[in-house]
């Protein structure tokens, strides 16, 4: 029987100009990245990224202003990120920079723009 | 120079149950390039948690999937678990991994039903489907329910199956493997599904785990990703080792998916000979889930996240289900890439695209 | 015969029952446990409306002035959340699913003033 091991699993906060430096890191690492997923809180986006190696998730949470979300894409480090950051872009108006494969807001067929992230916009502080 | 054309495959076509769009740009027969588009049934399920109290909610997420419902529900729960802090008793895990453990198999038959179905062997989908007919007797048996069983609650589960219903079910699936060792031996053997599948649409070990692919896809690339493997539920009672071939292409997955059918029954035998007394349920009251928590589950198609985060109130903040076939597009968009325009119904199928739950 | 594999198996099906049944002539038998249908004993109901508020699709209606209690048949998933939280069990599953249909229906049952047992569909 092969051995088996605990899940651990943990959420770490992190500066949003960490991103790329973080991905890299976790890729160097031999992490694969998870997932990606955003939390609209009050007037902040929360994105959390997990990668995961050898039953250890690795969680990190970059938190943003909602209004004009921005951070740099990482999918030059994972290339499959691609998915869950059109996700969040037509869900959440979050917007990737140099994102490899950008579907313009085209990937979901939604009825309204950013529908879960009504605070989109809105001018208010960054 | 070849001629270039872009041919649109979905999202109605006769091969595929689940609407995803690809656009394939073709040079004479070959795809040169792919790209997916999904997005056609968004269903905005997690936003439903800001509605539902998080007792109710695992009614809603169970309903994500309509072939992984129990383990979506699961994976829920064990979230919402891991938020609260709270363990569950040891038969209700084991009943758990019976149940997902059905599913699997029931999953399993459901995709090679339709595999058949894809390369034309109609006589081939109807015996395989009508030997999942058999799980699904089982599921209305001991759930009440035959795709979506709501059994599985915060904390336990909301129905107990007696020791004797275990031991019959045991008997059932005993019946059934003698059955599905001969139908197997159609998908194994049989020439024209050799030549629709062997070789076509190989992901390399590499490949597969530079596009993140998980679950069964991953398995036939050799990439040990089996999640099964961290013990949760009984898991780390039952003795298993994860199904892994080596070749990558098509027939590798599902050779892969074939073996995990046996898995499965052994499996469940196993968690049937062994599971403890006692209580199925614990009771949780006056606590609201306050944290946040990443959890994972192995689905029948690969490995599944649920992050949950509470506010201490009725209702969650958030709840996240990344599904297997979200990571799995990658891998099936590169392995599109130089196969032949016939064969893309075939890859599309051996990853086993599951596209509701993709966008939930 | 490598490219027969199958054929055993045809044939044996070609001598036995079919597997399937000739619906809807042939009336399914149902398991014990089936969630088909939600009923409701409207007679022991107090109209406190607790099932209303933990349904997930808000397939439930309660009119505590009227006296009535409604299902949106279509909108119903069967999870059978309102029979566990009824504080009088009144609530049941039945076998036997909701029958398809053209429009989405609401059955409604209200409660008589003196006579039990009557009930009104809508």
């Amino acid at each position: 029987m092969t051995e088996r091991k605990d899940l651990i699993t943990d959420i770490e906060a992190a500066a949003p100009a960490e991103l790329l430096g973080t991905a890299g890191d976790a890729k160097t690492a031999g992490y694969r990245l998870g997932q990606i997923c955003a939390t609209l809180a009050g007037d902040t986006l929360e994105i959390l990224y997990t990668f995961e190696k050898d039953n250890i998730l690795k969680n990190y949470k970059f938190t943003i202003g909602a209004a004009a979300p921005e951070l740099q894409s990482v999918t030059a480090i994972y290339p499959y990120a691609f998915i869950y950051e059109n996700e969040m872009h037509d869900l959440f108006g979050v917007t990737f920079k140099n994102l490899a494969l950008d579907y313009g807001g085209k990937f979901f067929k939604t009825a309204q723009a950013t529908p879960w992230n009504p605070a989109f916009g809105k001018g208010g502080e960054n | 120079m070849a001629k270039r054309t872009i041919i649109p495959f979905g999202p109605q076509h006769p091969v595929l149950p689940e609407p995803i769009h690809l656009d394939l740009v073709l040079e004479d027969e070959k795809v040169v390039e792919a790209i997916p588009s999904i997005g056609f049934i968004h269903r905005g399920l997690e936003k439903l948690v800001e509605k539902n109290e998080w007792p109710e909610m695992v009614y809603v997420i169970e309903r994500v999937c309509g072939i992984c419902s129990f383990g979506h529900g699961w994976g829920y729960c064990k979230s919402i678990e891991g938020n609260l802090g709270v363990e569950v008793p040891p038969r209700a895990e084991y009943l758990r991994t019976i149940w997902h453990e059905l599913g699997r198999i029931h999953s399993h038959l459901l995709w090679l039903g339709l595999l058949a179905d894809g390369f034309g062997f109609e006589s081939l989908f109807m015996h395989t489907w009508r030997l999942r007919e058999t799980i699904l007797d089982i599921f209305e048996e001991t759930t009440g329910g035959r795709v979506i069983f709501s059994v599985c609650k915060v904390g336990g589960l909301r129905k107990d199956v007696s020791n004797e219903k275990l031991a019959e079910i045991a008997g059932t699936l005993d019946g059934l493997e003698k059955e599905l060792r001969e139908l197997t031996q159609v998908f194994l053997d049989d020439v024209s599904v050799a030549n629709r599948l062997v070789g076509v649409g190989t992901l390399t070990q590499d490949e597969a785990i530079a596009l993140g692919a998980v679950g069964p896809t991953a398995r036939g690339s050799g990439v040990n990703n089996d999640v099964r493997l961290d013990g949760h539920g009984a898991y780390g009672q039952l003795d298993f080792e994860p199904c892994l071939e080596e070749a990558g292409d098509c027939y590798a997955r599902c050779k892969v998916r074939i073996r995990e059918l046996f898995q499965s029954i052994g499996l469940i035998k196993q968690a049937a000979a062994q599971i403890p007394d006692g209580d199925i349920a614990i009771e949780i009251k006056g606590k609201h889930p306050a944290g946040e928590y990443v959890g994972r589950m192995e689905q029948p198609r690969g490995e599944a996240y649920y992050y949950s985060k509470g506010s201490g109130q009725k209702f969650l903040e958030r709840i996240r289900v990344r599904t297997p076939t979200n990571a799995n597009i990658p891998a099936l968009v590169k392995t599109l890439q130089g196969c032949d325009f016939a064969d893309v119904p075939m890859l599309v199928l051996t990853i086993d695209p599951c596209i509701s739950c993709t966008e939930r | 015969m490598a490219n027969l594999k199958i054929g055993k198996m045809v044939l044996r099906s070609l001598f036995k029952r079919p597997a399937t049944l000739m619906y809807p002539t042939v009336p399914r038998e149902w398991k014990e446990l089936t969630r088909g249908r939600i009923e409701i004993d409207i007679d022991s109901c107090i109209f406190c409306g607790i099932c209303a508020r933990k349904c997930p699709t808000d397939a439930i209606a309660v009119d505590r002035n009227a006296k009535s209690w409604s299902i949106a048949r279509m909108g119903c998933v069967q999870c059978s959340c309102c029979v566990e939280a009824c504080p009088k069990s009144c609530l049941l599953n039945k076998a036997g699913y909701t029958s398809p249909d053209t429009e989405k229906v609401v059955d409604t049952f209200v409660k008589p003033e003196a006579e039990p047992g009557s009930v009104v569909d809508s």
